[in-house]
């Protein structure tokens, strides 16, 4: 799987309340919380994120609460992955069991600058930058089951095509 | 090798005779809770996955804490979905209206919990019920739908940090200040993925309502679960309230621990964690002078009778300062009787406080009680990230009910015993 997109870079300890604000948790809505994504970090990025793009954060993604609106909102904006220095232990699980492939690299951040175009090869475990040829990063490889979990489309599809039992 | 008591509650959930940090295991749940944020989008899922039936609807437990009383339409369609589905199911622990807390005050207290389970529970709170030596982790809906439709789910078993307490907490020293020290210590990543276990002599003198809010906090530092392993104080508590055996696990003397880290509770003063991070933390004789808008004494974190006992001592016959709003919460309808029977909310009233209903509400920013921009809030909550408990220019201090007592009447961060000269009325 390459994953090949623009970036957009956000800081350390993007917690989830920045993600999607809890006084939208009452929606469900994907569409909804799409519009609303990421509005106390950057007001304007709903507006200006495309499909395919891709989030570059530091320390500590996707921390505090559970909600899966999170990933949802991220999903539903189009983001096709996201690269962070880490991530918070349920925003990680909740990626996965909603398929949304996000990745681990210390390094990347640094190297990148917003609007750059950078290509995640997650099988050969690196990032490429295109436009910097010197620049390459490497990038964790994901774990086999949660390789299996995005392959499957997440946890449920993994659960009801029988794999998981 | 021995174990410790998270890798033993997760082996015997996983039928295993043994488990080590490190792998993933597929656990049977005792107890799986949804709230009125989360359970909606995981009734979806297990409706979308073609299930039918939950795995035992006894042991799924769903409340209605965080927008009840509903603040809005979407709220109560949310609390609509639940009911629903709860009614289908015939789901006998469905919490709405006058039974409903919130879910981390109320499901222990309930005895719906005992020494020895694995809970998880669509909120990252729900770690809160280590406190009792128990597995107890957050996860997010789609996690929740899958215990619904399976009755297991899959973990990866947590190293475990083994946190030593030492001394004897001073007075106005609570479990919210051991936490906060802890948390400020290590940081907000500083236990990611990782169980924190508390022991040492100081856990003695920890009450069960202290070591709910420790519990409840490990996750601000990252943690899986935090767990206390039982003693006598969890016996007495489980015993009078469970609703099933409890069994008590013990960490082996040869268990292994990622790190140890020792803390001496008795040199600890009240702790103030600063915006916009939990690991912002000061002792309160170090904050400065800080003008607050609103102080709010609640939530799963001190929204117990011991902490509206600790307040009500400070605001007897004393009144918030002009300016300053006082919101207290008390946590379930059982805290709320409690003290309505004590005579606490009385005081409060005469304080000057708006008494909510039991509600998540303020916490996270939902409604009753949410803050403009500029505004200030010290809160006896968990979390003080940006626009928390409202707009994104607003501020919130974490701190214990007695510094948030004596905050409300001095109308800036203040140490309890700054009231002593401060006449009563
Ligand atoms: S009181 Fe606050 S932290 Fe606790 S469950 Fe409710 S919203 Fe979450």
């Amino acid at each position: 799987m390459i994953i090949k997109g623009r970036v957009w870079k956000f800081g350390d300890n993007i917690n989830t309340d920045l993600i999607i604000p809890a006084r939208y948790l009452s929606s469900t809505d994907p569409g909804f919380l799409a519009a609303h994504v990421m509005e106390d970090a950057d007001p304007t990025f709903a507006s200006r994120v495309a499909p395919g793009d891709i989030i570059v954060g530091g320390k500590d993604f996707g921390s505090g609460s559970s909600r899966e609106h999170a990933p949802i909102a991220l999903r539903a904006a189009g983001i096709a992955c996201v690269v962070a220095k880490g991530f918070a232990r349920i925003f990680y699980r909740n990626a996965f069991n909603m398929g949304l492939p996000i990745f681990v690299s210390p390094d990347l951040f640094d190297l990148v600058e917003e609007g750059d175009v950078i290509e995640v090869d997650a099988a050969a475990g690196r990032i490429l930058i295109p436009s910097k040829p010197a620049a390459e990063v490497a990038v964790a490889p994901i774990p086999p089951f949660m390789r299996d979990l995005l392959a499957a489309g997440g946890l449920i599809p993994y659960l009801t095509k029988g794999v998981g039992r | 090798m021995g174990m410790t008591i998270t890798e033993k509650i997760l082996a015997a959930h996983a039928g295993l005779d043994r488990v080590e940090a490190g792998t993933i295991v597929n656990a049977r749940v005792d107890v799986a809770m949804g709230n009125d944020a989360t359970a909606p989008l995981a009734i979806a899922a297990f409706r979308e996955a073609g299930a039918r039936k939950v795995f035992d609807r006894r042991r799924l437990v769903l409340v209605c804490d965080h927008f009840t009383p509903n603040k809005d339409i979407q709220a109560a369609t949310n609390c609509k979905i639940m009911r629903d589905f709860a009614r289908e199911q015939q789901i006998p622990r469905f919490y709405e209206g006058g039974e409903a807390g919130i879910c981390h005050v109320l499901l222990p207290e309930a005895g719906l919990v005992v020494s020895g389970d694995l809970v998880v529970g669509a909120d990252s709170h729900t770690c809160t019920y280590g406190a009792l030596g128990a597995f107890a982790t957050g996860v997010g809906s789609t996690d929740l739908a899958a215990v619904m439709m399976t009755g297991e789910l899959w973990f990866r078993v947590p190293e475990t940090v083994k946190v030593v307490l030492r001394g004897r907490p001073g007075p106005w020293v609570s479990g919210k200040d051991v936490i906060l020290a802890l948390i400020g210590a290590i940081g907000v990543e500083g236990a990611n993925y990782r169980a924190l276990e508390f022991t040492g002599e100081a856990v003695a003198h920890l009450t069960m309502a202290d070591r709910f809010t420790v519990a409840n906090m490990v996750v601000e530092a990252g943690a899986k679960n935090g767990v206390f392993p039982p003693d006598e104080t969890t016996r007495e508590y489980v015993y009078a309230r469970g609703d099933r055996d409890p069994v008590f696990y013990e960490s082996d003397p040869d268990a292994s621990y990622a790190d140890v880290l020792e803390m001496d509770v008795s040199a600890l003063e009240p702790q103030v964690a600063f915006p916009h991070l939990p690991s912002n933390v000061r002792p309160v004789g170090r904050v400065g002078s800080i003008k607050i808008d609103q102080v709010y004494i609640g939530s799963c974190t001190n929204g117990r009778i011991e902490d509206l006992r600790t307040a009500a001592r400070l605001l007897r016959g004393r009144k918030a300062a002009p300016g300053v709003r006082l919101i207290v919460a008390p946590a379930t309808p059982e805290v709320y009787r409690t003290a309505l029977a004590e005579g606490l909310l009385e005081v409060f009233l005469d304080a000057g406080a708006v008494i909510s209903p039991p509600t998540c509400g303020p916490c996270l920013g939902g409604h009753m009680g949410i803050l403009a921009a500029g505004e200030k809030a010290l809160a006896t909550t968990n979390r003080n990230f940006v626009g928390r408990m409202g707009h994104p220019k607003s501020e919130v201090y974490l701190a214990n009910p007695a510094v948030a007592a004596a905050t409300a009447v001095l109308g800036r961060i203040a140490h309890p015993d700054e009231l002593k000269g401060v006449h009563r009325l």
